[in-house]
């Protein structure tokens, strides 16, 4: 009873906290930039992607479709998303040491692992909430802007043409397999923010370990190949499995598998930092 | 023989190569107002830390309730309240917001108007809306107060509660902490700098520096080995000085003003002391007598 006390506890302190707002904020923001954009010239964008073809297929109907929209947005923000988590998450150790409230909090009676995991679900929440807010933004906006259709999507290996009834439950499933993305590394800035009592560290430091690890998998070198299936950033774009056809679903389990993995490692890690933690702040 | 509510063996912490408690033992009876004492760095808020289970020690045991705190922290905690060095809230929430995060992890649940009460009671009254952010150092010691009090626990424990507070705040702290005791039977441990709220408040005390338990025991008694200091005010300093070093030879005199010493003596020898200078002629205008702690933990800490 006490640890669901806790988790409501700590959704309340990420509520009140104004913080938690500018994720959200900046998600509005930048679909809004993005559909503005794509209203006022998103058939000339469109038009230079399909041009090269056109000597072989001819594209009638509504190309530019709030399906094609979400799934640009997508593209373009998803790399975005995790700092505006960390922003939020990896605070929420740090920041009760900084403030002094994890003094408090460790005197009343509930163990220190509940707390722990109390806030790891709290973040979790929180991401999912960032995630529930990109979707509607994207694709619930994106519909309502400029109407439905076949999504057309172009990968490495051609063009994909995803029919519209087709559409809805692999949206469904790659914000799912972004979620746990995303909340792979809500883990990892809490992770970090059980090392230290320093409220900025972690979120610079999660942002720093994405930035690296997104080089190391960009990075075209043989000495990255045997680390690289095993990056959480290789696994951040896996959402877009879903609009390959065939669906990959081996690849998808392996990238569930592996972020699920990454998960279970950091909160245990989490963990036995915590409980180990001498409170001297 | 008073039931002991908290029992503290050996207990030892080492940060690194420093050793911030060694070897400290003290125990704390039920309904004891029990001080705290010790000059800054001496070990006082690791020792506390270590009781309520933020730090854990190196070695050495503590039983709380007669359970230990490493095996029964969270039943122990139930029935602990607690500030430790300064009441930290979320700035962002109001004090009654607080209040209501800190009730949802107690033992028991505490409903809105405990929770109004209670504010009421601290003196907060028709604050509960403000932010924590907005209030004075002051203010956020009552809400520290409140939040250790909201459960009802047995055992109190407070670290340096009446820093920042007014005059009429520290009275009501001390009014507080003597109604806790007295009329509820609560145990409170109260760590201070400020020695004259011990010697007031407290009935036991321990004495802690550079991380050694130098004393320990009823305020009282401890007080009672020491020599009063009795303040003299005279017509003829300089006769009552003579007098005085052939009475009780080695007896350091300190003049205070023209007509004014000070002199350390038992208190069963003042009145002979007075019968004697009237004797010789010296005028008696006024004699103070006043035994102190800040001697008396001086000359503990530097020993």
């Amino acid at each position: 009873m006490i640890f669901i006390k806790s988790i409501y506890n700590e959704v309340i302190k990420i509520a009140l906290k104004p913080r938690s707002y500018l994720g959200l904020a900046a998600i509005t923001v930048l679909v809004g930039v993005i559909l503005f954009a794509l209203k006022s010239d998103g058939m000339s964008i469109i038009s230079f992607v399909t041009s090269s073809f056109e000597q072989t297929l001819s594209f009638e109907g509504n190309v530019l479709n709030g399906n094609l929209v979400a799934f640009i947005i997508l593209q373009m923000l998803i790399v975005q998303i995790p700092l505006l988590v960390a922003l939020v998450t990896g605070d929420l150790v740090s920041g009760e040491a900084a403030m002094g409230t994890i003094r408090m909090l460790l005197t009343q009676p509930i163990s220190r692992t509940q707390l722990l995991l109390s806030k790891f679900i709290a973040g979790g929440i929180y991401t999912l909430m960032v995630i529930v807010w990109l979707g509607f933004m994207s694709v619930i906006m994106g519909k309502l802007l400029f109407g439905a259709g076949d999504l057309m999507v172009l990968n490495s290996d051609g063009l994909v043409i995803i029919q519209e009834a087709d559409v809805n439950w692999r949206y469904l499933g790659g914000f799912l397999v972004a979620f746990l993305a995303l909340f792979t590394v809500s883990s990892l800035s809490i992770c970090l923010s059980c090392f230290t009592d320093n409220s900025i560290g972690p979120i610079v430091t999660t942002m720093a370990i994405i930035l690296l690890f997104t080089i190391i998998g960009t990075l075209d070198v043989h000495v990255f190949d045997s680390i690289r299936p095993f990056l959480l950033t290789t696994h951040m774009a896996s959402w877009r499995s879903f609009f390959e056809d065939p669906l990959p679903i081996q690849e998808i389990k392996n990238s569930i598998l592996i972020l699920c993995i990454h998960n279970v490692v950091l909160i245990g890690i989490s963990v036995y930092v915590f409980n180990k933690k001498d409170i001297t702040a | 023989m008073p039931e002991r509510i908290i029992e503290i063996q050996s207990l030892t912490k080492k940060f690194g190569h420093f050793e911030a408690v060694k070897n400290v033992s003290f125990h704390v009876n039920q309904g004891d107002v029990f001080g705290f004492l010790g000059p800054n760095g001496a070990g006082k808020s690791t020792t506390i830390r270590c009781m309520l289970s933020l730090i854990k020690p190196d070695s050495g045991s503590i039983k709380i309730f007669g359970k230990s705190i490493f095996t029964h922290r969270n039943e122990i905690l139930s029935k602990t309240g607690s500030i430790i060095e300064k009441p930290d809230f979320y700035k962002y929430l109001s004090a009654y917001k607080n209040l209501e995060i800190f009730s949802r992890l107690s033992s028991q649940s505490v409903s809105k108007e405990e929770i109004y009460k209670m504010l009421d009671f601290v003196g907060l009254g028709g604050r509960e809306r403000d932010k924590f952010s907005s209030f004075s150092h002051g203010m956020k010691q009552r809400l520290g107060i409140a939040q250790t009090l909201l459960h009802n626990p047995d055992l109190i424990v407070l670290d340096e509660p009446t820093t920042g507070l007014d005059p009429q705040g520290i009275i009501d702290i001390r009014n507080l902490i003597l109604r806790l005791k007295n009329e509820q039977g609560k145990t409170v441990i109260l760590s201070s700098h400020n020695l004259a709220e011990i010697e007031i408040i407290c009935n036991r005390m321990v004495i802690i520096n550079k991380g050694v338990s130098v004393v320990e025991g009823q305020v009282s008694e401890l007080m009672n080995q020491e020599d009063l200091v009795v303040r003299l005010e005279l017509s003829n300093k300089t006769a009552a000085k003579a007098l005085i070093t052939d009475q009780y030879p080695g007896i350091k005199i300190t003049d205070i003003n023209e007509s004014c010493i000070e002199i350390p003596l038992e208190k069963s020898k003042i009145s002979a002391l007075n019968k004697a200078l009237v004797h010789a002629g010296v005028g008696v205008f006024s004699i103070e007598s006043k035994r102190k702690l800040e001697d008396y933990f001086i000359k503990m800490v530097s020993a």
